[in-house]
């Protein structure tokens, strides 16, 4: 098994290859590349690294010039300031033009922890899944982030790469395989499907473990792009297990649940629980206390599944 | 400033809003010292249910005006406030502090059109010059120099201090109370880490807790007891 790590440490592994193998490659940031891990690979290129300074609308309206002159650009801060501060930059600029920018946004949800409810981006599902045409992925280990990045570098157009601050428990190899857009089946089970994203799948995991325990068997899906989405796995869990849980560290209104909701309420309705954020901001605090406080451990997801049955 | 910790909401108050607010802890000591709180609260400094959130959060905390983490948004709002108290005919002042880093957003520029548009002399921005931001020194990252010159070109009385001057600091700010018609700004040239041998120019030192003997060696070198 892979060790122990934060999937933005597996963005700086990347990027560090990523100076070797592509010389087409610019990565930029925001004032933040020690913590977004862009620092690895101005360490190799330093001429193909750009910062913009602490100004996220300038970085991104940037990166949308440089990938319109034929580069492929990765351009990173805290998800707040991506996909929040610079959202409509990122619509209008990269978006709508198809720029081949990779807004890869660390310090994603609620474990960022400490600085409270002002870093704690937890609307970016959302914001980025709204935007037509935008590739949007939110890796749940290391392994897996390492996977969808060097798929999201070889598609051309942009695309959304959501990675965490805090170290999370491996749970595949590190040779894994992840394709955009088609869902992984973690665990298969027939009596409930867990689909999770992100952070939320090593949740899934342990939750349907304990669930064993309890003579469920539940399947637990990895949902790791959120759009375009995998409705045919969806489909296929509605039919063969009846009962839909969604899990993300992001808020209720938008994100996985939602758009898990949109598939099936209009091709198989079944019963459904989606477990996020509540309509609520975060708070200072550590991320376990806070994935605790917010209704986000393997506990509340097995109450979820369990008030479904 | 004319604020009273008993009545954190009275009308006619001044109000600052820490623009940079990653500095919360120094807000945080500086309210705990002038009775918004007890000191011994300053202990829960970005715990799980504390009032002392890692960024300022007006809803958990009377006394701060505004809620900042999000860098550049402060000194708008600022200017905001400023309007609104002229609009009241009120005589309260308003006061912000933004890091040397933080007028690298567009923002803090749109903000200063928009103060010296309005006349606002009501309006005091005080910058924290210390040459330092996360990534480095402002001028590898993205210069921001000439400060002085820029803000004057957007239509702001500039009052360059040394900020770790007290006599100078209260002087700088009865000088911008002087100032009529325009904003003004207070570029106080600083040092990160002011004080402390390890710390000082250090951008290393930004976001990081010492442990317990650099804590102890660092109060220590500021003349305080451990
Ligand atoms: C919009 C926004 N972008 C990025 C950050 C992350 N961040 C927090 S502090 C900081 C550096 C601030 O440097 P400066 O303004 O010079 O502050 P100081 O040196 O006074 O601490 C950055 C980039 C933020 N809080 N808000
Ligand atoms: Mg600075």
């Amino acid at each position: 098994m892979a060790e122990k790590m934060a999937t933005r440490q597996a963005y700086g592994k990347f990027l560090k290859e990523l100076a070797v193998t592509n010389k087409n490659a610019v990565v930029m940031d925001a004032d933040l590349s020690g913590s977004t891990m862009t620092k690895e690979f101005k360490a190799v290129a330093p001429e193909r690294f750009f910062n913009a300074g602490i100004a996220e609308q300038n970085l991104y309206a940037m990166a949308a010039g440089l990938a319109h002159s034929g580069k492929v650009v990765f351009a990173s801060t805290f998800a707040m300031f991506a996909a929040g501060r610079a959202f409509e930059i990122i619509r209008n600029s990269i978006a709508y033009t198809k720029a081949n920018v990779k807004v890869c946004a660390t310090h994603a949800g609620l474990t960022v922890g400490e600085d409270g409810a002002s870093h704690q981006a937890i609307e970016d599902l959302a914001l980025m899944r709204s935007i037509p045409g935008m590739v949007v992925v939110n890796p749940a280990d290391g392994a897996s982030a390492m996977a969808l990045l060097k798929a999201v570098a070889e598609m051309n157009g942009p695309a959304y790469v959501r990675l965490g601050r805090a170290a999370v428990e491996p749970i595949y190899e590190d040779d894994v395989q992840v394709e955009i857009g088609k869902g992984i089946v973690a665990k298969e089970g027939k009596d409930a499907t867990i689909i999770a994203t992100g952070i939320m799948v090593g949740e899934a995991m342990k939750a349907a473990d304990m669930l064993a325990k309890e003579g469920l068997d539940v399947r637990v899906i990895d949902m790791h792009t959120i759009k375009p989405l995998d409705e045919e796995i969806i489909i296929k869990a509605a039919e063969e297990t009846g009962a839909i849980v969604t899990a993300e560290e992001h808020t209720v209104i938008g994100g996985l649940g939602s758009a898990v909701a949109e598939v099936v309420a209009q091709n198989c309705p079944v019963k459904m629980k989606i477990v996020g954020v509540q309509d609520t901001f975060g708070e200072s605090g550590k991320p376990g206390e806070l994935l605790a406080k917010y209704g986000l451990t393997a506990e509340d997801l097995c109450a979820a599944v369990k008030a479904l049955k | 400033m004319n604020i009273d910790p008993a009545d954190p909401q009275k009308a006619d108050r001044d109000k600052f809003i820490l623009s940079k607010g990653h500095a919360a802890p120094v807000q945080y000591a500086a309210m705990a010292e002038r009775g918004f709180f007890p000191k011994e609260e300053l202990l829960s400094l970005r715990k799980l249910g504390s009032r002392l959130q890692g960024h300022p959060s007006m809803k958990m905390l009377p006394g701060i005006e505004m809620s900042t983490g999000s860098l550049g948004q402060g000194v708008a709002v600022a200017v905001g406030m400023a309007i609104a108290n002229k609009l009241d005919g009120k005589d309260g002042r308003v006061y912000t502090l933004l890091g040397d880093g933080e007028i690298q957003e567009g923002l803090v520029w749109e903000a200063a059109m928009a103060a010296a548009h309005y006349k606002l002399d009501n309006l005091c921005a005080i910058v924290d010059w210390n040459g330092l931001q996360i990534d480095g020194k402002n001028e590898d990252v993205m210069n921001v120099k000439p400060i002085d010159e820029k803000f004057k070109a957007f239509g702001w009385n500039v009052i360059e201090i040394d900020g770790h001057n007290m006599p100078e600091i209260v002087e700088a700010f009865d000088r911008a109370r002087a100032c009529k018609g325009r904003p003004t700004l207070i570029l106080a040239k600083t040092h990160k880490g002011y004080g402390v041998s390890f710390m000082e120019d250090n951008a290393g030192w930004h976001g990081k807790a010492p442990g317990d003997d650099q804590a102890k060696q660092a109060v220590e070198e500021l003349g305080g007891e451990w």
